[in-house]
């Protein structure tokens, strides 16, 4: 009996379908949980199917890798989720090329903020230079800051989970902030959660309405173009790589 | 569904193309929602085919979904995370609402100064035959 576990355990861990179907079944796990609490924001779908995800693995002592294996066609769908942003950016499209000015002064300040904050802070608080190099592009979406981070000196497999641990910080803290700065335009809102954390911090815009989550798309788009020339250029500067 | 699909990873295969051409410094996908978008404007005038529309609604209504299986990958860096925790944090946490309050702030600021706008609502692009300008 438990040999007969045992073989069907050692067979199906080294299958793709079973991690591809764990790393659903966390993330449905999480989303309900978060649902049916309301939508508390500290209880993020992401965070906990992470956190059950790596405690599983851990337990069963599987290596990323063959994790990867399996999450893989997971991951693969964020490109062309990337490319689908496109949709909500021309459903919205009269109303952006209106504020395009806003639009462009907003992209800068929080690009910049987010780069050089990051860095000044874990350089302050003594972080190695590997990991300050690491943090740099962590409010872009991850493909494009794991090609930042090597590009400078970076770490890209930390480079991708610092952005997603900035993404979940943003979806957690930010729509608090901005209720807490008297900040209600859907526009600005959904625009501030997209620039400083990316496709996580869209994902929580959605929720909060579509005109939300357009303007957070748009974003990402942005943000990834301006933080690829901007961060290799600062790092050059600051005479860190 | 399937042409909407192969509309999807055909912007992506394209962008991912022009970026091996041009070695630009944007990531295919990224310049593929461009080509999406520019063509969606200026050829199909802002109407979205509506299996187009549905299945990015589907794709992106579980957005956060996409980044488990990199998340997961802190357990690679643990060790790190453990030596440098204070400052990784710290960053993390201030450097994020920073941002989002930068961003807010300073677009807001402008919005305020520029002259309320005649509404045409907001809906499926603005139908009325002008160019739309990437």
């Amino acid at each position: 009996m438990d040999r007969n576990l045992l073989d069907i355990w050692v067979y199906l861990s080294a299958q793709p379908l079973l991690w591809l179907a764990v790393t659903l079944a966390a993330y449905l796990a999480g989303y309900r949980l978060f649902m049916a609490s309301h939508q508390r924001a500290w209880l993020n779908p992401v965070a906990l199917a992470i956190l059950l995800i790596a405690g599983l693995l851990a337990v069963t002592g599987t290596p990323y890798a063959r994790y990867f294996e399996g999450a893989q066609f997971v991951h693969f769908l964020l490109g062309p989720a990337t490319v689908a942003l496109a949709v909500p950016l021309v459903r919205h499209w009269a109303r952006i090329r209106r504020m395009w000015l806003p639009l462009a002064v907003g992209l800068v300040a929080g690009s910049l903020t987010a780069a050089l904050s990051a860095m000044a802070i874990a350089w302050g608080l003594g972080a190695s230079l590997r990991t300050v190099l690491s943090m740099a592009p962590k409010s872009v979406t991850t493909p494009v800051a794991m090609g930042i981070a090597e590009k400078i000196g970076g770490l890209p497999s930390l480079t991708a989970v610092l952005v997603i641990l900035t993404g979940i910080v943003g979806a957690v803290l930010g729509p608090g902030l901005l209720a807490r700065l008297g900040i209600r335009e859907d526009e600005v809102r959904g625009y501030a959660l997209g620039v400083a954390a990316h496709g996580i911090g869209t994902a929580r815009a959605f929720q909060l309405g579509s005109l939300c989550g357009a303007f957070a798309g748009l974003a990402i788009g942005l943000n990834a173009l301006l933080t690829a020339l901007l961060v290799p250029l600062l790092a050059s500067m600051l005479g860190l790589s | 569904m399937v042409p909407a699909l192969l509309c999807l990873l055909g912007c992506q295969l394209l962008g991912e193309a022009l970026v091996q051409l041009t070695r630009a410094p944007v990531p295919g996908p990224v310049l593929g929602m461009l080509l999406l978008a520019l063509w969606l404007g200026l050829v199909a005038r802002g109407r979205i085919p509506a299996a187009l529309g549905q299945t990015a609604d589907v794709l992106l209504a579980h957005l956060s979904l996409l980044f488990v299986p990199a998340g997961v990958g802190v357990m690679l860096h643990l060790q790190r995370i453990a030596a440098e925790w204070l400052a990784i944090v710290a960053a993390l946490v201030l450097s994020t609402l920073l941002a989002i309050a930068a961003t807010a702030i300073a677009m807001r600021a402008v919005l305020r100064r520029l002259p309320p706008p005649a509404d045409d609502g907001d809906g499926d692009g603005d139908g009325d035959g002008r160019d739309v300008h990437g």
